[in-house]
């Protein structure tokens, strides 16, 4: 059976070293690149004519932008604003990821942690920074909700500690493990349609179908994780620039 | 036991979380449909609501499954 682990290797294509760091050009890359421009492009193809009346590819653009406009909206609040631009890009970035990766051999750069850890260390370091730049040492009250009685407070304050530590793990780790999962399995499927074939044709059409559907299913789910992941990038700047 | 089999075993009980899994999200589609089914017009507000806390339940048996291929191949 072919290994169904082969497709997310880092290969490099132009070779680079500078100063004794590895800054090799890879597979990656080049799909972060053809993302970035099939994004860049796509968009400014779309809105080339600016019409009153928009057609189908415009009111795609629109769509886009009302969708996340009105994510930031409803979950940062008017001060959220001035960060539409970040959050749009993220979702682009992300969405863009995720759907490109479901094209044949090619390679999904959010299945590495190393990406999406990248972005949920950096979501993590500004929103903290900005909530002390707010608040100074008042954000350090985030920890400790109102109305908790005092003894309860040193159950509570390390509890919300912890959990506020572990948002960029879990940022992270839930785009990635969802979408190295899902390749997984749909590899792993079409492994044994392959290893099916050579005993009868007939029965390799089971673990077909189940990939048929399993593509349609890994769809949703690649839509889905890059709205989850921007939504909650929403809440966290909601909790630094207001506070619960 | 050698370790191959104690390898074995722990990725096996490292999935026993989809059973919590498994609970959370039939409540989640049970809540949803009986959402739906009372207040019909309020449909697209729930499905915002129903996708996110899909996705977050749901990535719940994602991490459990990596865990267990960790341990299987790490």
């Amino acid at each position: 059976m072919a290994d169904p682990i082969h497709q997310f290797v880092i290969q490099d294509l132009v070779p680079l070293n500078i100063g004794g760091i590895d800054v090799s050009f890879t597979n990656s890359a080049l799909w972060m690149v053809i993302a970035a421009t099939v994004t860049t492009v796509g968009l400014s193809f779309a809105m080339r004519q600016r019409a009153l009346v928009p057609g189908r590819f415009q009111v795609f653009a629109e769509n886009m932008y009302e969708f996340v406009a009105n994510m930031v909206r409803e979950n940062v609040g008017s001060q959220g604003r001035q960060y539409f631009p970040f959050i749009f890009t993220l979702f682009c970035v992300v969405l863009m990821g995720n759907m490109m990766g479901l094209i044949p051999y090619s390679f999904t750069y959010t299945s590495h942690l190393a990406v999406t850890a990248g972005l949920a260390l950096f979501i993590f370091l500004w929103v903290t920074a900005l909530g002390f730049y707010k608040h100074g040492l008042h954000f350090l009250n985030f920890f400790s909700p109102e109305g908790v009685p005092f003894f309860l407070k040193f159950l509570v304050i390390p509890l919300e500690m912890i959990s506020y530590l572990a948002r960029p793990l879990t940022l992270s780790m839930r785009l990635f493990a969802n979408m190295m999962a899902g390749h997984l399995v749909l590899k792993v499927f079409a492994g044994f349609c392959v290893s099916l074939m050579s005993v009868t044709i007939v029965a390799s059409i089971l673990p077909m179908g189940f990939n048929v559907i399993m593509i349609a299913f890994e769809c949703l789910i690649a839509f889905l994780q890059a709205y989850v992941f921007t939504i909650l990038t929403c809440i966290y700047f909601h909790d630094a620039l207001e506070m619960h | 036991m050698d370790l191959e089999a104690a390898k074995l075993i722990g990725a096996a009980i490292a999935l026993l979380p989809l059973a919590g899994v498994g609970i959370g999200l039939g409540h989640i589609f049970s809540a949803y449909n009986n959402a739906v089914g009372r207040n019909p017009g309020a449909v697209e507000q729930l499905d915002k609501k129903f996708f996110l806390t899909f996705a977050l339940t749901e990535a719940l048996a994602i991490f459990a499954l990596v865990i267990s291929l960790v341990i299987l191949f790490g």
